[in-house]
């Protein structure tokens, strides 16, 4: 098998596994309804993984076809957008960081779990021209650390339990 | 594929070198979010007008940006009167002839749900902003 078909069939593998991973937290119990936007990031493991193991280019493409597929099944332009930007926001930190190259996984999980959340807070109060927003800003940044610590742990964990000569 | 060498989670061998810059990292991005989140509870709130119920039932609202004055006159007689001023985006009550004046020595009010009650006279001025759209339901 050539190394790029692999891939390809790989990194479609991982796109679905993290679907079923956004399904699956989908039918968790909302833990915190008052504060909307809080959620651990189970499909972020499979991101985290894909980034550690693969690399930017093909982190991006399978959080992209990830929001894609969510937002054409769920139909929700609106929150495509607000995804996009958040994604867009925590993939650019989680690379600069990882480049850097002096955080764990675990940091590097934390910052794109934040930062996903302060793109998404940032794109609301630019569409809505509404700083009212900005307090959600503390919420989820601590929500966003202790959903990326157990994001980033469990990528880790992935990341060393699959050998490499499997994917 | 790239196979350079990764760094995951903390382990005793690099002396935990990694796990404690995690933990600097995180602090001090909780800092500065927090610092940022600070500055924006302090922009947030400001609202846009006030609304008088007296006895539960609505008496007016007035917007925060015109100076008015406003007798509310409530009791049996209409003999309970509370003055309200509203005057550079602050509302105040200016005078009151209920028996405690606590609503009369209660600081100006401009600040979404800031409140000041006269529990004599059983008035209320709350401070509202105008409904924007809802907060966009956050979908990751
Ligand atoms: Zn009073």
């Amino acid at each position: 098998m050539r190394p790029t078909t692999k891939k390809i069939a790989v990194l479609g593998l991982c796109t679905a596994v993290a679907l079923i991973l956004a399904y699956v937290e989908s039918m968790l119990p909302p833990l915190f309804h008052a504060v909307p936007g809080i959620k651990i990031g189970l499909p972020n493991i499979i991101i985290v993984f894909v980034l550690y193991r693969f690399g930017l280019k093909e982190a991006a493409t399978v959080s992209l076809i990830r929001m894609l597929a969510v937002s054409f099944m769920f139909g929700n332009m609106m929150a495509l957008v607000y995804s996009l930007a958040g994604a867009f926001l925590s993939m650019f930190v989680m690379v600069i960081l990882k480049k850097l190259n002096f955080l764990s996984v675990v940091g590097v999980s934390v910052a794109g779990g934040v930062f996903h959340n302060v793109g998404q807070i940032l794109t609301a109060m630019l569409l809505l021209g509404t700083a009212e927003l900005g307090y959600y800003l503390i919420v989820l940044t601590v929500t966003g650390t202790v959903s990326g610590i157990f994001v980033g742990l469990c990528g880790a964990i992935v990341e060393k339990r699959i050998p490499k000569k499997m994917i | 594929m790239m196979n350079q060498e990764i760094k995951t989670t903390p382990t005793v061998k690099n002396g935990g070198r990694l796990f404690r810059n995690d933990v600097i990292f995180i602090v001090a991005l909780l800092l500065v979010v927090s610092a940022l989140g600070l500055c924006f509870y302090f922009f947030r709130g400001e609202g846009d007008k006030v609304v008088v119920t007296v006895d539960g039932k609505e008496f007016g609202t007035y917007s925060l940006a015109e100076d008015v004055k406003v007798e509310i006159r409530t009791g049996a007689q209409n003999e309970e009167v509370n003055v309200l001023v509203i005057r550079d985006g602050l509302a105040y009550m200016e005078t009151a002839t209920c028996p405690d004046g606590i609503c009369a020595d209660h600081k100006p009010i401009s600040r979404e749900g800031e409140s000041i009650v006269c529990l004599p006279h059983k008035v209320v001025i709350t401070v509202y902003a105008t409904e924007e759209e809802d907060a966009p339901d956050i979908v990751v």
